[in-house]
């Protein structure tokens, strides 16, 4: 038998180490936490930073095997942990390979509701002016099938889109005499117009409805005024038929968060329990209202915003524990990002941003937008995100198009400053138009920037349930596997 | 138990002495399939040999205690084993070197667990090595595997080579695997490997291209740091390369299992390498997570391996934790009930060989013994001081009942 070896034979010498790519933030006196290429978290105190960044680390020191693992340091040439992260970071970045799998169609500008943060709804009834043709929609019919994408998914929005439903059962059917992709259909309504025809025509055709629900009667109908002053009942009825008619998977609904929800969280939240639901979006104030006009888009309102965020979800987790399953769809989203490195594609939370590559809105009258927040920005007379009409653009023109190109390119986190050492940018997401609404730049000052603020505050704050919170992690874990 | 795989023939008459080695598939005496030159007729007795040579075979096996007298008109084969190898039935394949005597069971067809050493040769040392490597000229075996080949049911659910390192000549076991896919194609095979092999790119396609529709490499990754996986196997290097192919592996769409087997080196940090496969290796298509076997090397490195099982529960438990999380098929081999966690028990299987599975008496006094791992019965087995019969209340006996 030949000698067995002891444990030193196998160390790699100081001067055959090397370090791999990693971000850091000083969380505390003497605390740093730090994130590999592809996101993953570890804490080291200050001292062992130290050590790392100089290479005295040694195997058998405890330090070493931390950072080996978390593939902060490997052998120079050893070639697993380069390979590791490629892979893990091909998967990560492979939503890129879907271009452009969202379509969205503003099919009529015009709306029964006057919803005081919606910039683009019209009270109109003149349908010449304000609802989009069946010339315009086939035309951007042909150009959502001329993007690269297998599956596409069709969304349907207004206005109140319901009430150019003809228009939309033009469109459903030229979609499906078409070969060549997958599709999926949406209605983005209020509901309030929705009745058996429609349900039936949504059964028949799988076609999903995603609603608004703000929360409690009061504090929706406030929000969401319309005659009558019933939006919440229409959209509590509505989904409750829609579930009954079409699956209780076939209806989505989010909400906008406004000043008056900010200290309403748990009864926005039970609303959802209420009715039904298997969790909630709760979404940051949207700036393209109230927030663009003033520019009030400073840090105070990120910080309200989180207080509410971390007082939901810590409700949201309550409801969990006691024993229903209900989510934070946010969060979930975050935390499949966080615990794994399957694509996520969400059009907000990507680099390079999802606009335009994520999706093409177009608007009513035959303007192309790279975004549905692009489109609300030209409502207020700014056109940096119309990228051109379908009368005379095509899909490439308008994804090759100056506009989009800079504004894309501009915004990477990869490489913006801020971004591309911060300890979250594997998790984070390029925001061009919502950093040109705010700050009339597509990058952004970052430290001003109450996008850059939420996304931190809501991943410090699941990454300390995950570390201090044993039966939350549990749950948090479970979304993220999901 | 143990059943004894290896062995003498008391007598052997009628081989030829052109070539070393034969190997032989017995079939019961009475049998009417089609007879291959390979066919043994299996007599269980002495007195059954004069009924064998009735039945017209020309050559027979027989188990028996003492030599066997045949009649002078017998022109052909005969092997005598002792009556401990009584086990041997119609189906079975061995080798047998004809110089000798000495015969290895191969194939057993009732058992789940046939497996096929592949060479002794191997470029890891591992300190737990079941299987000590020796570095001898053994290409002999893979012909003998090639032969036995086109004797075994094609019905057998599974099948298992192992070495020493498999891949060591990687182009005869390659075809060995081929002919696998041509003669079973319905078996599913796997191939214990430490994968460092299919760092060559020329090993890892070839392996591609076998094609056969049920095919895993099983192999063994100790920890989520290069020196002390390095450590374990007693290769430098070896953990890059074995991460690298498995990899490439993966690369190619190939099914590929990770072992990781639990003693006093590993099994102290096992919820950190189960973390770390969670994380980094998601998409491989098993992970076991194995209690040691306390045979070949094992033994001789007891005071640096032996960790009593109990110790390490919570820690395996976890690491099952952070395995199921995210998404991957993870079992617990080779540790009876009784020392895991509870919520181990869905993961923990019946993994040990029937040949060298037992139980000890408290075991008797178990109401979980019908669906435990029990024991190893090779080399010096070593028992946890967890181990204690188990009952169940009303409540677990009518789930298990239902």
């Amino acid at each position: 038998m030949a000698r067995f070896l002891p444990p030193e034979s196998f160390s790699a010498a100081t001067e055959d180490l090397s370090l791999l790519p990693f971000n850091f933030e000083r969380t505390g006196a003497n605390r740093y936490l730090v994130a590999n290429m592809v996101g993953d978290f570890i804490r080291l105190t200050e001292d062992e930073l130290h050590r790392l960044v100089g290479l005295q680390v040694r195997p058998g020191d405890g330090l070493y095997e931390k950072a080996y693992a978390a593939h902060l340091v490997t052998g120079a040439s050893q070639k697993a942990q380069r390979q590791l992260l490629a892979a893990r970071l091909r998967s990560r970045m492979s939503f890129l390979q879907q271009v452009t799998p969202l379509h969205i169609f503003v099919v009529t500008l015009r709306c029964e509701h006057s919803c005081p943060y919606c910039q683009v709804s019209r009270q109109s009834t003149d349908r010449s002016r304000f609802d989009m043709s069946e010339e315009t929609a086939m035309r951007a019919l042909d150009i959502a099938f001329a993007s690269p994408a297998a599956r596409i998914k069709i969304e349907f929005q207004g206005g109140e889109p319901l009430l150019n439903f003809p228009l939309i059962r033009t469109i459903v059917a030229a979609a499906k005499a078409r070969s060549g992709k997958k599709l999926e259909f949406v209605i983005a309504s209020n509901l309030a117009l929705l009745d058996d025809t429609v349900l039936e025509f949504c059964k028949a055709n799988n076609v999903l409805l995603s609603t608004s629900l703000d929360g409690p009667a009061d504090l929706h109908n406030k929000n969401r005024p319309r005659p009558g002053g019933n939006s919440h009942e229409l959209a509590v009825a509505g989904i409750r038929r829609a579930r009954e008619i079409l699956g209780p998977d076939a209806v989505g609904a989010l909400m906008t968060t406004t000043e008056a929800s900010l200290d309403r969280v748990d009864d926005i939240i039970d609303e959802y329990l209420k009715l039904g639901l298997d969790g909630i979006f709760l979404r940051p104030l949207s700036p393209f209202g109230f927030a663009i006009k003033t520019k009030q888009f400073a840090k105070y309102d990120a910080r309200k915003w989180l207080a509410f965020y971390e007082r939901g979800l810590r409700r949201v987790l309550e409801i969990n524990r006691k024993g229903t399953p209900f989510r934070e769809f946010y969060a979930a989203l975050l935390l499949t990002r966080m615990l794994s490195d399957r694509p996520i594609g969400y059009v907000d939370l990507r680099s390079p941003a999802g606009a335009g590559l994520g999706a093409l809105v177009y608007n009513y009258d035959g303007s192309v937008f790279a975004s549905d927040e692009g489109r609300m920005l030209a409502e207020t007379g700014d056109d940096a995100f119309r990228l051109g009409h379908v009368e005379h653009d095509s899909y490439n023109s308008l994804i090759l198009s100056d506009k989009l190109i800079g504004a894309i390119s501009s915004s990477l986190t990869q490489c913006a400053p801020e971004c591309s050492t911060c300890v979250y940018e594997s998790h984070c997401g390029a925001d061009p138009v919502y950093h040109h609404a705010t700050q009339g730049d597509a990058l952004g000052i970052k430290p001003l920037s109450a996008f850059c603020a939420r996304q931190k505050g809501i991943m410090g704050l699941l990454l300390d349930i995950l570390e201090n919170s044993p039966e939350d992690a549990a749950i948090l874990r479970r979304w993220g596997a999901a | 138990m143990t059943l004894p795989l290896y062995g003498t023939a008391s007598q052997s008459v009628g081989f030829s002495s052109d070539r070393a080695r034969s190997v032989v598939r017995l079939r019961s005496i009475e049998s009417g399939a089609e007879r291959h030159v390979a066919d043994f007729a299996l007599a269980k007795a002495p007195h059954e040999v004069r009924r064998a040579i009735e039945a017209d075979w020309s050559s027979i096996l027989v188990v028996s205690e003492g030599a066997i007298d045949l009649p002078s008109s017998f022109q052909g084969r005969l092997v005598v084993v002792p009556p401990k190898y009584g086990y041997l039935a119609d189906g079975d394949v061995i080798g047998f070197d004809h110089a000798s005597r000495k015969f290895r069971t191969l194939y057993r067809r009732n058992s789940a667990h046939n497996s096929f050493l592949v060479t002794e040769r191997c470029n890891n040392y591992c300190l737990m090595c079941s299987q000590p490597p020796k570095d001898v000229d053994d290409r002999w075996i893979l012909s003998e595997i090639k032969e036995s080949l086109p004797l075994i049911d094609r019905a057998t659910g599974a099948l298992t080579f192992t070495g020493g390192e498999t891949l060591s000549d990687w182009q005869d076991f390659i075809a060995v695997l081929k002919e696998c896919r041509d003669r079973l194609p319905a078996t599913a095979i796997q191939v214990l490997t430490n994968g460092r092999a299919f760092v060559d790119s020329q090993i890892v396609d070839a392996w591609k291209d076998i094609g056969h529709p049920n095919l895993m490499a099983a192999i063994p990754v100790y920890a989520s740091v290069d020196h002390v996986h390095d450590h374990v196997v007693q290769a430098k290097g070896a953990f890059d390369e074995t991460i690298l192919g498995i990899l490439k592996l993966k690369d190619r769409g190939q099914r590929v299992e990770i072992r990781v087997v639990l003693h006093a080196l590993t099994a102290p940090i096992i919820e950190d390498t189960g973390r770390w496969l969670a994380r980094n290796l998601p998409f491989v298509d098993h992970v076991a997570l194995m209690g040691l076997e306390n045979t070949g090397f094992a033994i001789a490195n007891d005071a640096t391996l032996w960790m009593d099982p109990v110790d390490y529960g919570d820690g395996l438990a976890r690491a099952v934790d952070h395995l199921s999380a995210a998404g991957v098929n993870v079992s617990v081999y080779n540790l009876p009930k009784c020392v895991l966690p509870k919520s181990v028990w869905p993961h923990a299987l019946q993994s040990i060989s029937d040949w060298k599975n037992g139980f000890v008496e408290e075991c008797d006094r178990c109401d979980a013994k019908n669906t435990c791992s029990g024991f190893f019965t090779t080399g010096r087995p070593r028992f946890s001081r967890g181990v204690r019969a188990v009952t169940f209340d009303r409540e677990e006996l009518s789930r298990l009942v239902n």
